[in-house]
């Protein structure tokens, strides 16, 4: 359907407790007509990709700020491949240093927003990039 | 502005991908249930021919509604009930339902953070909806969710209503037994014996048993509503004699209780009462579609989203009752009619009648001239 909002699930994988920006996000994501599924504090990747299939999300958004993005962020990928959720568009945030994004871009992460996004951005990005489906 | 003429969507295509959906999610397949959950929340064309073959399937599963005030608990109790429900190993689903902001078609869906534990647990699904506009408490597409859920052999489906206020009651046409959660102090007896939301709990629950104050909510409750009819008075409703209940969902402390006392009034509902809440919860359902495709015939009318005709130049060209049935004919003369309600030339309801007789009939409309002024 054409009109219907886009439905994004927020995610904090791993153990660190910052969930300020996901929640700014989330917020900021829903005052730009998405509808945002927000998973809470210190989720597993087990987690995170059984809400993505529940939910049936457009996109996922993975914020993490504990430096355990090399670990994370691709296994999530690697599962939602698993089951069936590859055409789902992937985005990290947070603090990842630069250096990180090339080899988290080549796992499937289609972006990587980093400290000083706007929200308005990653809206931008969503719209522009998250396949239509039915 | 879409062009409706444009060649149908091939049905039989349609048809044999929402069967092959219908069978990989009765065959346990989860990404395949998520799916159709989609195209029943969006009313993609899937949607028809799934429920289609869903809906006799349903009947089975236990439906329970979870209503009750922001903050009072219900996402907490809700989850709570799942770990109990799963102690007795019985397959568990959630509809929970929150808020679409009126002013971005956005929405914050938190139902979720209090029950994300049974991420492994193929028993348990939970599926977040936003109300999308819908007042009630639930959104449009609940009950048809509720039904997917329970064709796919789910023996439970808890409902999760938006946080209400008073009179959000939609929830107790759709739920088998519905359940109205309370925390303490939240007002006194007269809140007790106002119409509305307590009106239509089978069971209340005051959550939050561990703060002061709960016990002697339950107790006020309780007394207020004692006072209600034993018997039904000829011609009236039979009246509801909830239990009244104190959990702490968040430790899990009269769960047990909630579920026992859910079967209970289960199993005691006369089966002339269910028979009569059931043939309710059909015709909400009828009535649901019915306005749908009222919708679509009159927004297909207009060719647009909205019932708003397009302001440009020639729009305003097609007359009412021109007498053809040709689509484009009749996109702009409804667009008259708009026009002259907003106006003030016509009135609502005479728009109305014009629109739905030609609806109906198929035929042009009854000539109705806006009144001179």
């Amino acid at each position: 359907m054409t009109d219907r909002p886009l439905k994004v699930l927020i995610a904090k994988p791993g153990l660190d407790g910052h969930d300020r920006g996901a929640k700014v996000l989330a917020r900021g994501l829903r005052d730009e007509g998405f509808e945002v599924v927000y998973t809470g504090l210190r989720q597993t990747p087990e987690m995170i990709v059984t809400a993505a299939l529940q939910e049936d999300v457009d996109v996922v958004g993975l914020s993490i700020l504990s430096g355990a993005h090399m670990t994370l962020v691709p296994r999530v990928c690697r599962l939602l491949g698993e089951r069936g959720l590859g055409d789902v568009l992937v985005t990290a945030g947070g603090i990842i240093p630069d250096d990180d994004v090339p080899a988290l871009k080549e796992c499937g992460v289609a972006a990587v927003f980093g400290p000083g996004t706007t929200i308005a951005e990653v809206a931008d990005f969503l719209r522009a990039n998250a396949r239509p489906r039915d | 502005m879409a062009d409706l003429r444009a060649p149908a969507v091939d049905e039989a295509a349609i048809a044999e991908r929402a069967n092959a959906l219908c069978d990989a999610a009765l065959a346990g397949d989860r990404r395949a249930l998520a799916r159709l959950l989609t195209a029943v929340e969006n009313r993609s064309p899937l949607a028809e021919p799934a429920l289609r073959r869903l809906y006799p399937l349903a009947g089975r599963a236990q439906l329970i509604g979870i209503t009750g005030p922001p903050g009072a608990g219900k996402s907490t109790l809700v989850a709570a009930l799942i770990a109990e429900l799963r102690r007795a190993g019985r397959p568990v689903a959630v509809v929970a339902v929150d808020p679409s902001s009126p002013i971005t078609g956005g929405a914050l869906l938190g139902d979720r953070v209090r029950m994300q534990a049974y991420a492994s647990d193929d028993g348990v699904f939970i599926r977040s909806m936003a109300s999308r506009g819908h007042a009630g408490g639930l959104a449009s597409a609940t009950t048809a969710a509720a039904a997917v859920f329970d064709a796919a052999g789910f023996d439970v489906v808890l409902i999760e209503t938006v946080g209400t206020g008073q009179s959000e009651v939609e929830v107790a046409a759709t739920a088998d037994t519905t359940v109205v959660v309370e925390a303490p102090e939240m007002g006194d007896e007269i809140q007790a014996i106002k119409a509305g939301l307590l009106e239509v709990a089978d069971i209340i629950v005051v959550n939050k048993g561990d703060r002061p104050g709960a016990h002697r909510t339950a107790s006020q409750l309780h007394a207020m509503l004692a006072g209600a009819p034993q018997e039904a008075r000829p011609g009236k409703p039979v009246p509801k004699h909830p239990e009244v209940l104190v959990t702490t969902a968040a430790n899990g402390e009269g769960v047990p209780e909630l579920v026992a006392a859910v079967d209970r009034h289960r199993s005691g509902v006369a089966a002339a009462d269910r028979e009569a809440a059931r043939l309710k919860r059909a015709e909400a359902q009828v009535w649901a579609v019915l306005v749908d495709r009222l919708h679509e015939r009159v927004r297909s009318l207009e060719g647009a989203g909205s019932l708003s005709p397009a302001v440009e130049p020639g729009a305003a060209s097609g007359r009412l009752g021109a007498g053809s049935n040709a689509l484009a004919a009749e996109r702009p003369a409804a667009g008259d009619l708009l026009r002259s309600v907003a106006s003030h030339e016509l009135d609502p309801y005479a728009a109305a009648d014009a629109i739905l007789s030609r609806l109906m009939a198929g035929t042009p409309p009854p000539e109705v001239r806006p009144r001179s002024r």
